[in-house]
């Protein structure tokens, strides 16, 4: 069996999955219940200074989206950091991580923007033997109101700044942890960089209202007759998460920085495709929150049957192989050309293809009397909108014209590899001539 | 063919060769890749499921579905395997109807439960299917075990042990291993050999040695196995039947059900096994239901089967008895046989339930018979001295401990527990264990 072993900016662990920071990682009562199912790690909810502690709403405090048969996609919270106080965490987080000793624990941080404050906390955690710490740059409500979270992730400076302030004072390694609410992720990547960031994690929640109550025409989750916008995570996220993460992998400034891949990850299957596009790890928060921590189980063994099944000994293997095939759309190889096939063996004829083609693509499939369906390679773009539409897996395929073969539709044979850069119909192609 | 469904008498060959073939296919057939994923995308990943706690030998079932619904069959497969290494077969035998599926909170909620008999079916069939065993053996301890009886007890606790580095040696009277899986369970259920082919894949762990043709009491004496051996398990299931007690019973046309299964189960060619035109099923278990239907499937014209009780008490679950009334078979009840006449007939004495137990009520009728076969219940024979019995059955606790020290037994022949093959599995399982710590002296 495949070996699931991580080794995360040094910081060791039986397999890559950590429970995110979060109402999971909130207590040791819930840690050691993790550790039990057989989490690799966690980074613990976030501690805040010390003093009195935060204050949550005592009324619903998440909204959701959920697909057929009620499968939550998307979770959205105003919650706010740790309401425990602080002492108590600091106490059974050391008496965790030496029970523990082969789970990384990893505490998460998030105080005022000054520099007094950080030492102050970072001195506060040093003797809990903690692996490293998690700058939490992300949370995008209620903290972020306070000059907090979200508010700092969203400058680059203070990111550097504060990420130079931790590693002035404490040894530990320091992942920072980044928000997807701005624009480009790479600027705040670079900043945590440059500030002597250890790794970055990502993403935190991202701004959203899941829904609007209709009687009361009011946000949810409602509080008294009023809502604010939570931050939102859960399956729903992961393409936003994937993208973000791809980015910083490529990136020429960012690429070798170590990340922990989070967002949405739910099957071993998200795991995987973390890693592949640069993640040394996943963080996992929802999925979690939806199932219980048994849900870990099908994560180990599902990773370990595609690594021994694409002969991977170790995760490292798997860490970044998708990464130098993320490009830009300018580079896709435009003489590439497929056409949809149906297999009529598989298709069981519900006509979702049929409709979706006929009302809103090429018009490129045809429908017998007896509900054969079949594509018309004249029309075909290939765009895909088919196979994703259909219910049966492997149903519909995209076929791969070779080279030399006449694409039907265009009436030319397919061609070497050639781009948009030097496109006869690319305006600045013509403009350089 | 001469013979026909109304050819009198006790016949074989009934029907057209084809007819055997279709009848004795895959009762339920096996879901593809395709139809598995949809039915495992209809589990919600219960907590604490109440599905896994029906189970006997507690399968993680949320666990093992959710395997199947992220594309990992494999896995799925060794989720179960590590509870039941008989999973391939109790996916096909188990009443799920009575067991995990009963209390599916979809059953609860849509009367569909999940399909978990099928979805382990899908999952264990895979991995069997790459000739993988995913088990290896511990260090030799060098301890010794004898097991008597290959039936799915016997077969669990040998596997059991074989896996914790201990030499087991399988004793069986019988001539092939695999116990009722291999001569009683319904041929439908478990098509194309598959009782052998389990048994086969299951030894790859290494450590059985199975000697048949070795029957306690005749070849083999409980005393001599104790003293050539660090532990002794029983699993001798139940050999002997329960009597009608009847005048007429002794008649050759009068055979036990366990029988008439049996030979069915082992014969190579099932248009030579003669069956009668009028088959008489006496009893109202799983063992009447599978000799009922399958008297049906080998083309006897009419079948029916006579239950002294009313249909609620039948052990056949109402599953099992729609299936039974589907294939054309006629179920009676609050009947009792008083008489197996030489006309070719049975007489029965309608019964009622009264304070004082069943009665009969004096009315009779009788039911044409050129075949009567026998299923009201096995019980235990060849019990060796010295080990206390209850109910008629081997004495346990909870560990599957005899009266006798060094001896455990389990399935059908130990009392506690329903008698099905996954009951056998979890007490075998559960027997070696405690042996193991016995063993070792954990
Ligand atoms: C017709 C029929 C249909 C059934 N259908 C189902 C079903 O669909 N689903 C289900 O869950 N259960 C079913 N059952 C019940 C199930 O088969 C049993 O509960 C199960 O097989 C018990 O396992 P076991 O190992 O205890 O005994 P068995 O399977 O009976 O095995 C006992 C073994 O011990 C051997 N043996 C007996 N005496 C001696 C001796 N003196 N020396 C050496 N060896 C000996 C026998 O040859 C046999 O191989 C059915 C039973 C019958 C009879
Ligand atoms: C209720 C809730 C509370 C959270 N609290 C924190 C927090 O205190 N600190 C933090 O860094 N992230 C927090 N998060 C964000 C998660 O750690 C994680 O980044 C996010 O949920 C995305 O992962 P997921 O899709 O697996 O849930 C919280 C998320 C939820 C749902
Ligand atoms: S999960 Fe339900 S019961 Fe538990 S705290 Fe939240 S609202 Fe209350």
């Amino acid at each position: 069996m495949a070996n699931l072993t991580s080794n995360f900016i040094g910081i060791k662990s039986p397999n890559p999955f950590w429970l995110a920071s979060a109402p999971p990682t909130d207590k040791k009562y819930n840690v050691e219940r993790a550790f039990e199912a057989g989490w690799g790690g966690v980074v613990w909810k976030t501690l805040g200074s010390e003093g009195p502690p935060v204050v949550n709403v005592s009324g619903p405090r998440y909204g959701a989206i959920w697909g057929a048969d009620r499968r939550l996609l998307g979770l959205n919270n105003i919650e706010l950091i740790t309401d425990r106080p602080l002492e108590v965490n600091l106490q059974e987080i050391k008496e965790v991580k030496r029970k523990w000793r082969d789970r990384a624990l990893i505490i998460s941080l998030m105080v005022p923007c000054d520099e007094d404050s950080w030492k102050d906390i970072l001195n506060r955690i040093e003797d809990t033997e903690a692996d490293g710490v998690e700058l939490n740059f992300g949370c995008p409500h209620g903290m972020a109101e306070r000059g907090m979270g979200s508010a700092v992730g969203q400058v680059p400076e203070y990111i550097e700044m504060v990420t130079r302030w931790v590693k002035k004072h404490s040894r530990m390694p320091c992942i920072v942890k980044l928000t997807p609410n701005i624009t480009d992720v790479r600027k705040p990547a670079e900043a945590a960089k440059r500030g002597g960031a250890d790794a970055v994690s990502l993403i935190n929640t991202i701004n959203s209202i899941t829904s609007v109550n209709l009687d009361d025409f009011s946000p949810e989750p409602m509080i008294d007759g009023k809502g604010t916008h939570g931050g939102y995570c859960g399956p729903a996220v992961k393409p936003i998460a994937l993208n973000m993460v791809a980015e910083i992998a490529r990136s020429a400034e960012t690429r070798g920085l170590p990340i922990s891949g989070i967002g949405g990850v739910t099957t071993w299957r998200d795991a995987a495709e973390f890693m592949a596009l640069g993640a040394g790890n996943v963080q996992v928060c929802t999925a979690a929150m939806t199932y219980g921590f048994k849900v870990v189980q099908e994560m180990i063994s599902g990773l370990s049957e595609y690594m021994d099944s694409k002969g991977m000994t170790s995760t490292a293997d798997l860490v970044g192989r998708a990464v130098p095939n993320v490009t830009d759309w300018q580079f896709l190889n435009l003489n590439y050309v497929t056409k949809a096939q149906i297999d009529p063996d598989a298709c069981i004829k519900c006509g979702r293809c049929y409709a979706a083609c006929e009302d809103t693509s090429h018009q490129a499939i045809a429908m017998s009397p007896d509900r054969v369906f079949s594509v018309k390679d004249d029309e075909c773009v290939a765009c895909n909108l088919c196979v994703n539409v259909c219910p049966v897996d492997n149903c519909i395929t995209m076929r791969t014209l070779p080279k030399g073969a006449v694409d039907e539709r265009t009436g030319r044979k397919v061609g070497d590899y050639a781009n948009w850069t030097t496109h006869p119909n690319n305006p600045s192609v013509k403009a350089a001539e | 063919m001469t013979n026909s469904p109304l050819t009198p008498g006790v016949v074989p060959g009934r029907l057209p060769a084809q007819a055997y073939h279709d009848n004795f296919t895959d009762h339920e057939p096996p879901l593809d890749g395709h139809e598995a994923r949809v039915a495992a995308d209809r589990c919600y990943f219960c907590h604490d499921a109440p599905c896994m706690t029906a189970c006997p030998t507690s399968i993680d079932i949320p666990l093992f579905i959710r395997q199947i619904a992220t594309g990992t069959p494999e896995a799925a497969a060794k989720t179960i395997f590590a509870q039941n290494i008989l999973g391939g077969m109790c996916a096909r035998v188990c009443p799920t109807e009575t067991l995990c599926e009963e209390v599916c909170v979809r059953e609860v909620a849509e009367g569909k439960p999940v399909e978990i008999g099928r979805l382990q079916r899908f999952a264990t069939d895979t991995l069997m299917a790459k000739g993988v065993h995913p088990f290896t053996r511990a260090k030799a301890t060098g301890k010794t075990v004898a097991v008597v009886g290959a039936g799915p007890a016997g077969l669990s606790a040998a596997h059991r042990l074989a896996m914790k580095g201990h030499d087991v040696v399988v004793f069986d009277a019988r001539p092939k291993a695999g116990g009722l899986n291999e001569f009683g369970l319904a041929a439908y259920k478990t098509t194309g050999g598959f009782a052998q082919r389990e048994v086969d894949w299951l030894l790859q762990i290494g450590g059985i040695r199975i000697e048949t043709g070795r029957a306690l009491g005749r070849d083999l004496s409980l005393a001599e196995l104790q003293k050539q051996y660090d532990a002794v398990f029983l699993s001798i299931g139940l050999a002997g039947v329960n009597a009608l007690r009847a005048p007429g019973e002794e008649m050759a046309h009068v055979r036990p059900a366990v029988d008439f299964i049996a030979e069915l189960r082992q014969s190579a060619d099932l248009s030579s096994l003669p069956v009668g035109r009028d088959v008489v099923v006496i009893g109202g278990g799983m063992t009447a239901v599978d000799a009922a239907v399958q008297s049906r499937l080998l083309g006897a014209e009419t079948v029916t089967i006579v239950y002294r009780r009313g249909q609620e008490k039948m052990a056949a679950s109402g599953y099992e008895q729609d299936h039974a009334t589907s294939a054309g078979v006629r179920i009676v009840t609050h009947a009792a046989p008083v008489a197996v006449l030489a006309s070719g007939e049975v007489e029965f004495a309608y019964t009622a339930d009264t304070p004082d137990g069943l009665k009969q009520t004096g009315e009779t009728f009788r039911l044409k018979a050129d075949q009567v076969l026998k299923a009201i219940g096995q019980t235990l024979t060849g019990v060796p001295e010295g080990l206390a019995l209850t109910s008629g059955k081997i004495a346990v606790d909870a560990a599957g401990r005899t009266s006798l020290k060094g001896v455990w037994a389990g399935g059908d022949c130990a009392a506690g527990g329903e008698d099905l093959t996954v009951t056998a599995v979890a007490q075998g399982r559960d027997a070696a264990e405690d042996i193991h710590a016995a063993l070792v002296g954990a």
